[in-house]
């Protein structure tokens, strides 16, 4: 809703757009008490906005401009009403998420000011669940995201989707930041549980929107898709009934999701074309290797440790090194895990991540080092950074005893 | 460049909600080709169909209509164009045409010093 409202008021009117929506929010409340809820609480919410919309712009456009590119359009009830109307179509609202995504996309923005953005913006997240959601506390994230609305209200316009030239040179970005946000939600840092679904799903959501547009289409793009698809479809074993992680190893693999797993490999397919091959393609293989295996034992190894390797040459990263050895171990023992593990570039990088000591506990376990395993699971331990993690690795420590 | 207003008369009132629509849809489409071309100056607005006149030196208030329906102007609109015939030419595209009304053409007195 604010980005079809920012839309007609410009980007400079930003703080306008949220206030109306505000505004729609109150008076849901005030009338929903008394008359009930009614029976599409979207659609009055939108139709209320409209509403509202249309009060400020008969109200103020002699005031302050809108959009510029409107403004005629505005001035005169010949065209006020149908031009809202079609402003608030399904297909312009799809259009304006993608223009506020790309315009969040900004260079001038870091990462996290990004993805703060379009969750506030996009997704409605308040300061409060993004602050949870990245482990700040509620003053850092409304900083950023005051000092980023700010960037973005002075940039004048909102991005123009349309111009294939900026469209594509900003795709990388947008790319990125859907992806750190699917990520968090996937495997985040958040201490009450170790996925949350509400921020990989908004991923997803977002996604779905750049797949439809046109130049949206790109074999990077559909292969990002593939990679949320893959991953997501694992997730109902990932996480047993009582909310706990559980490990590849263990999975109940007939629980992932044949939906999304049959979706990521026709998206896969359609990401297999271009001469670019990017960082999500390889990723979005290693997960498709893992999901072809119904059984832990039917895994290809071999190749999930070679696309690690062409990972590293793009994004050498301890987080891929780290992945890398775990796969190594699988074919060449835990010795040659280990030694890869020991030798990662950068491994300080690693401190504070729970599943480098976890790693190395589990090779040690593995080659029969109990002793030396219980105290990596220990060191994991002290670095859970939430409740499923605390007690996956406790689990991991009691397994060191019975062998 | 000269100034034109057009005065919209007539033209039978949508009997539907849909039919409302579409012809909005018209004549929003209409209003963006003269838009593009660079000959609207004032979008003007449409007008309600009944009001009041103030007559006379008196200042006598009477009801309106103030003419058969068929004469009752329903709006304005002021385009640019270079002369007379190419403001009737640009008015051609009107929709108020397909609903049996007219548009008076009349070009803006500009008044001498």
């Amino acid at each position: 809703m604010v980005a079809a409202l920012t839309r007609i008021f410009g980007v400079h009117n930003l703080a306008l757009a949220e206030d109306v929506v505000q505004e729609a929010f109150c008076r849901a409340l005030e009338v929903w008490k008394f008359r009930g809820v009614p029976e599409n609480p979207s659609a009055w919410l939108m139709a209320t906005a409209k509403n509202r919309a249309l009060d400020v712009l008969r109200r103020e456009r002699t005031a302050r401009t809108f959009a510029p590119e409107l403004g005629q359009l505005f001035d005169s009830e010949w065209t006020l009403i149908p031009t809202i109307e079609e402003l608030f179509s399904p297909k312009a609202i799809e259009d304006d998420l993608l223009r506020m995504m790309f315009s969040c996309c900004h260079a001038r923005l870091a990462e996290e000011a990004q993805i703060a953005l379009i969750l506030n913006i996009l997704c409605g997240f308040s300061v409060d669940e993004i602050a949870s959601a990245f482990l700040n506390t509620h003053a850092a994230v409304e900083k950023r995201i005051t000092r980023a609305k700010k960037g973005l209200a002075a940039s004048k316009k909102l991005f123009d989707v349309t111009v294939p030239a900026d469209f594509s040179a900003r795709l990388p970005a947008v790319h990125r930041a859907l992806y750190l946000l699917f990520n968090e939600g996937y495997h985040g840092a958040s201490t009450e549980s170790a996925v949350r679904h509400e921020l990989y799903r908004e991923a997803m959501r977002l996604m779905a929107i750049l797949l439809k547009h046109p130049l949206g289409k790109t074999p990077a793009t559909y292969a990002l898709a593939a990679l949320m698809c893959l991953h997501a479809a694992r997730v109902p074993g990932r996480i047993d009934a009582s909310g706990n992680l559980s490990s590849l190893y263990d999975q109940d693999r007939s629980q992932w999701d044949q939906k999304l797993l049959a979706e990521g490999f026709e998206l896969m397919e359609l990401s297999a074309t271009g001469p670019k091959f990017t960082e999500y393609h390889i990723e979005a293989a290693i997960a498709a290797a893992h999901a072809c295996a119904h059984r832990m034992e039917e895994t290809d190894w071999k190749t999930i440790v070679s696309l690690y390797d062409t990972l590293m040459t793009i994004n050498p990263t301890p987080i891929v090194a780290l992945n890398r050895a775990i796969a190594i171990a699988q074919i060449d023992g835990p010795e040659v895990g280990l030694k890869e593990l020991s030798s990662i570039a950068n491994r300080d990088r690693l401190a504070s991540y729970p599943f480098y000591p976890a790693a190395m506990g589990e090779l040690e376990l593995r080659r029969g080092q109990c002793v030396i395993a219980r105290e990596h699971f220990g060191a994991a331990l002290a670095l859970a950074r939430n409740k499923p993690e605390h007690q996956f690795f406790q689990q991991r420590i009691s397994a060191c005893k019975q062998e | 460049m000269s100034e034109f207003m057009y005065l919209f008369r007539g033209g039978d009132i949508p009997a539907s909600p849909e039919q409302m629509q579409k012809s909005m849809e018209k004549w929003v489409a209409w209003f963006k080709d003269l838009g593009a071309t660079g000959h609207l100056k004032d979008l003007g607005n449409p007008l309600e169909p009944t009001g009041k006149v103030v007559k006379g030196k008196q200042k006598v208030i009477t009801d309106g209509p103030y003419a058969e329906a068929k004469d009752v102007v329903g709006g304005y609109t002021i385009v640019e164009a270079k002369d007379i015939a190419q403001a009737l030419e640009l008015s051609k595209d009107c929709p108020i045409f397909d609903a049996g009304g007219s548009v008076e053409v009349r070009p803006v007195q500009a008044f001498k010093l």
